[in-house]
């Protein structure tokens, strides 16, 4: 057993230039480098991308899903911010 | 919360095919049942590579040869998605390899049966691919995300494997006398042991109810079977080769083809240790793990010695 287990990295992928780079999954590997070229080998065998982000799972924070109620509560009473809240005439076609 | 509050919440979720995912609360035994189902799940495709390793030198073309390496790259890559779906319910990835290597945790006794002949090249994909995609499909609505989402990826690159080995087995079928024998004592060594992959009868199997209500699994390991026997005997005709079952016909009734026993003695043999290669299998997978010990730790000495550099230049 290894004294030291490499640390975990999380993947992200473009399939094709315009799209976001999306969460892919994640690996070990020593350094970022390895983890790109492990990247390459594990999630784009069959070119499934054109871009690809490594970043240590430990750098990222993230929301807490047993406060996400409170949270995300803000946005929760705001239908106005929807295009359909408005009443237009139906003669209003297009807009 | 109240614990009983917190599982009914959890259940509801579930019922409601929402996806539970790494930071939600779940049960302490969803999450055991879960680590022990997808590493077991992970140590099977690590496993897996071995039966198959054994013929790429020695593929009959380069063709085959280059498809065969891709299969046992894909079957790596599918324990990598595997076990980095268990590690994100708080497992580490060199306590699972310690549970492998361990024999703590179990692996598909498939892979405990050795592959003597190019045949069971054929016999594999088409059997014991075809038997994984059996299982793994309705995983891909499992109800825990991370595993849900490794399982999707999977499917889609296992439906090669299946086609490879099937192309195989009806080139050898085609073939001279001796080939077509070839692909028979293939099918013959690889069916009963295809079927029992799908684990024991319902009725003997200790952790099917509970996973059915989880979503974990959407069916039970003999529906699974049947379903497995219903798609695989017209294959068979289309090969021309003879399923190994005297009692294997088809039920007009039950709109299904009826099959023989099955033999749970050997089954238990094998998941105990005894079948012909658990020791070679084990054996070889303590060595890897060893003999890349020393590369693990001069990546890390490497990866640490370059990040001290960029700190001093840096400074």
């Amino acid at each position: 057993m290894s004294a030291e287990e490499w640390p975990l990295f999380e993947v992200f992928i473009r399939s094709k230039s315009g799209l976001h780079h999306k969460h892919a999954g994640s690996l070990h590997a020593a350094d970022a480098t390895m983890a790109l070229e492990n990247a390459r080998d594990v999630y784009t065998r069959r070119q499934e991308g054109v871009s690809i982000w490594v970043v240590e799972s430990r750098h990222i924070s993230a929301s807490d899903p047993a406060d996400s109620d409170a949270f995300f509560e803000p946005a929760k009473d705001k239908i106005y911010r929807h295009p359909t809240f408005y009443d237009l005439p139906d003669e209003l076609k297009h807009m | 919360m109240k614990t009983t509050h917190l599982e009914d919440n959890f259940q509801q979720k579930i019922d409601a095919e929402e996806r539970i995912e790494p930071k939600d609360w779940m049960p302490e035994t969803y999450r055991k049942t879960l680590i022990r189902q997808i590493s077991q799940h992970a140590h099977s495709e690590i496993v897996g590579m071995l039966p198959e390793g054994n013929w790429i030198t020695r593929a009959p073309t380069l063709r085959r040869k280059a498809a065969l390496l891709a299969k046992v790259q894909d079957e790596a890559g599918h324990g990598l998605y595997l076990y980095s779906a268990a590690e994100t319910l708080g497992v580490s990835r060199d306590t699972l390899l310690d549970e492998l290597h361990t024999g703590k945790a179990k692996y598909s006794s498939i892979f405990n049966y050795p592959t003597i002949s190019w045949a069971d090249m054929g016999a594999i994909g088409w059997l014991v691919d075809g038997a994984a995609i059996m299982n793994q499909v309705p995983l891909c609505r499992a109800s825990y995300g991370p595993y849900a989402r490794a399982m999707v990826r999977i499917c889609k690159e296992e439906s090669f494997h299946q086609r490879q080995g099937f192309e195989i087995m009806l080139t050898l079928s085609k073939g001279t006398p001796v080939q077509k024998a070839m692909a028979q004592d293939a099918l013959n060594r690889w069916w009963w042991p295809s079927l029992m992959m799908f684990g024991p009868n319902d009725a003997e199997s200790q952790h099917t109810e509970q996973s059915v209500r989880w979503k974990i699994k959407r069916f039970t390991n003999d529906e699974l079977r049947q379903k497995f026997v219903d798609a695989t005997v017209p294959q068979a005709e289309i090969l021309g080769i003879r399923i190994p079952d005297p009692d294997l016909k088809w039920n007009e009734e039950r709109g299904h083809y009826d099959f023989g026993a099955i033999n749970w003695d050997e089954f238990w043999q094998v998941v105990k240790g005894n079948g012909p290669c658990n020791q070679e299998r084990m054996e070889a997978r303590v060595k890897a793990h060893e003999e890349g010990e020393w590369v693990r730790e001069a990546a890390m000495a490497y990866a640490s010695k370059q990040s001290q550099k960029l700190k001093e230049q840096v400074a």
